[in-house]
């Protein structure tokens, strides 16, 4: 059985406000599993919720076998780092990372030996007589990683916890608290809307909107198949270039596009293409498209055009194209990265 | 540049005056405890300290007055203490519970009971006092320091403003406080209260000099001389000038004034360091 299971969880806030429709997770021991959705879509409630610091509506949570759903958030030994870290103002760093340990009736020596170790794991071993207030952010996010550590909680949970750090010490972070995670063995759920850092982090994503899985699994699953076109779109930057048309004799038409399609046949049905898989060819055989903005970025240069039927697409590549803003190009696209999604559900075809 | 100076200079100007127009009543009142009768009555009140500092102090705080002579300024001093530090600490104990609950707890009847407690601010003690009184002789705590403090000691200004404070304590610190395992009343303990030190400071401050300063209460309750406290002694010094035997004792009277400042300023000055502490350093 696995370690964390969500069945059937609803949450409606009192205000009527329902931010979580039916969904079932399950999780396995040691697992990093990220939450990620645009803002409103219900990771912070459903995080929330496994900390036991929303009362769950409908449904069941379990952890290690045991129904969560009653037990105070004090007796479900998970630990949780949130978005400002929640640092508590009046106590030393010491006291901030020994705090837990001690409400918990572990003894004196054990809680200094605890403390030494985390601080030398997390290397703010001379920020100890501290105060919060005297802390940089970064400094303040690694005292909320230690306290979240110090424990050696069933799960650590992370609401966003790099979203106040800037953008280089984003992507340092991220790879110390992977590295961490690999390290200790926690089963871990990361919260955030930033899909590089969900792609990067997680073992399996959860893809949510609205209040709804949209999508559970692997980084990679994700990216090459998603199952709506809300994934698709989500995930991936640039975002993906989405044409309307229609499927007819295995060939999807659109205004002035058409690829093989090897689904049945069906009008209403839109082509999701990334803008890595658009090259630009110098046959003109290709799709005829108009540059109106180029960004370069040094390792790929994305190339935002518009096709003869006023289609807006999108183009990244790696090869440094002599292309300038105005020029005519000519592009094809990758067959075999094609997704083909229906208008009216959204969901990705099945053959 | 010059505007600036200016400017400053004049801030400055009118703090001076401020300042001046706080201490020179208390200068002169100190100075003038320090002379004879004769000289004040002839020549007013005095600018520089005289030589009779030791004997009108010694006299004001060893003479036994009232009716039955059996206290002394010293004694009332000490029942003046006792209240305003009782008054103070229960107050501030009792608002800080009270707001506690109203805050943290969240039971349906919350805002309209806080809002009951605040209409009690426009009770003040004098329109309750009979009542008041009636209950505590009912009690049989007439002549009594419990007396004395009981009936004063909720506080709807207290509650008010420990209310508002913990309005303003991030809800993360409770949520963080509780998955780390403290229940209500760690919480109180290991957060609330290290965290409102400024708070409870200040409100002790007000609530101590609110407590010493009672008059009309203590007069109804205390029958017995060695329950009197210093504002009632202050009244029996005053008196004594319209039934004069011999020439009204100005000095003394002072030196008086000047001792019956002191427990209140000793409170302000111990409770500042934790005042000015926390408006300096301000916590995230
Ligand atoms: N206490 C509350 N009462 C009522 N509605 C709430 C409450 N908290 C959140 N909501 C609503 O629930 C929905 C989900 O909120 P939630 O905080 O889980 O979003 P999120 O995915 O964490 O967003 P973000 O990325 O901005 O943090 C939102 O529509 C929000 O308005
Ligand atoms: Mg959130």
């Amino acid at each position: 059985m696995s370690f964390i299971n969500l069945k059937n969880v609803v949450k409606v806030y009192p205000d009527g406000t329902q931010a979580i429709f039916n969904s079932s997770l399950s999780i396995e021991k040691g697992e990093l599993v990220v939450f990620v959705g645009p803002s409103g879509c219900g990771k912070s409630t459903l995080l929330r919720m496994i900390a036991g610091l929303e009362d769950v509506t409908e449904g069941e949570i379990d952890l290690d076998g045991n129904r969560i759903n009653e037990i105070d958030p004090s007796e479900r030994d998970i630990a949780m780092v949130f978005q400002n870290y929640a640092l508590y103002p009046h106590m030393s760093v010491y006291n901030n990372i020994a705090y837990g340990l001690r409400s918990r009736g572990i003894k004196k020596l054990e809680i200094e030996a605890q403390v030494t170790n985390v601080s030398e794991l997390l290397q703010i071993g001379d920020l100890l007589s501290k105060k919060p207030g005297q802390l940089s952010g970064g400094q303040r996010q690694r005292v909320a990683m230690g306290r979240a550590i110090a424990r050696d909680p069933k799960v650590f949970l992370f609401d966003e916890p790099l979203s106040n750090l800037d953008a280089k010490l984003r992507v340092q972070v991220r790879l110390e608290i992977k590295k961490l995670q690999r390290k200790m063995g926690t089963t871990s759920i990361f919260v955030t809307h930033d899909q590089t850092e969900a792609m990067t982090l997680g073992d399996r994503l959860v893809v949510m909107n609205k209040g709804v899985m949209e999508q559970v699994g692997t980084p990679m699953e994700i990216y090459y198949h998603p199952k709506t076109k809300f994934v698709a779109e989500f995930i991936g930057t640039p975002s993906m270039n989405f044409i309307t048309g229609s499927i007819k004799d295995k060939t999807f038409k659109a205004s002035s596009f058409a690829v093989p399609a090897r689904y049945e046949d069906k009008d209403d049905v839109i082509l999701g293409v990334r803008p890595e898989d658009i090259s630009i060819t110098k046959a003109t055989t290709g799709v005829k498209c108009k540059v109106e903005l180029i960004e370069k970025l040094g390792s790929s240069t994305v190339i935002y055009c518009v096709d003869m039927k006023e289609n807006q697409l999108c183009v990244s590549t790696q090869s440094r194209a002599s292309v300038e803003v105005g020029d005519t190009i000519h592009i094809s696209t990758n067959n075999k990265a094609l997704h083909f999604f229906d208008r009216e559900t959204s969901k990705a075809l099945t053959k | 540049m010059i505007i600036n100076r200016l400017t400053q200079m004049f801030a400055h100007f009118i703090l001076l005056l401020g300042v001046l127009l706080m201490v020179i009543p208390i200068w002169l009142a100190f100075t003038s405890s320090t002379h004879d009768n004769v000289t004040l009555i002839t020549e007013g009140m005095q600018w520089y300290p005289g030589p009779l500092f030791i004997e009108n102090y010694d006299e004001v705080l060893n003479e036994k007055g009232g009716f039955s002579e059996e206290i002394t300024a010293t004694g009332m001093l000490i029942n003046s203490f006792i209240m305003g530090l009782g008054i103070a600490t229960l107050k501030v104990i009792i608002s800080m519970m009270a707001a506690y609950s109203l805050v943290y707890f969240r039971f349906s009847l919350a805002t309209p009971i806080f809002w009951f407690i605040f209409i009690t601010l426009l009770v003040p003690l004098e329109v309750r006092i009979f009542p008041s009184y009636k209950i505590v002789s009912d009690m049989g705590l007439t002549n009594s320091y419990t007396g004395l403090v009981l009936p004063l000691v909720a506080s709807a200004t207290a509650v008010f403003f420990f209310r508002q404070f913990y309005k303003s304590v991030p809800d993360e610190l409770l949520e963080s406080a509780k998955l780390d395992g403290a229940n209500s009343w760690r919480f109180f303990i290991d957060f609330l209260v290290p965290l409102s030190k400024t708070m409870i400071a200040a409100m002790f401050i007000f609530m101590f000099v609110f407590g010493y300063s009672q008059y009309l209460w203590p007069l109804l309750m205390t029958t017995d001389e060695k329950y009197w406290t210093v504002v009632m002694g202050m009244k029996l010094i005053y008196v004594e000038l319209y039934e004069g035997v011999s020439l009204p004792r100005v000095g003394q009277r002072f030196a008086y004034i000047i001792l019956s400042i002191i427990p209140p300023v000793l409170i302000v000055v111990l409770l500042q360091r934790w005042f000015i502490k926390g408006l300096i350093q301000t916590e995230k």
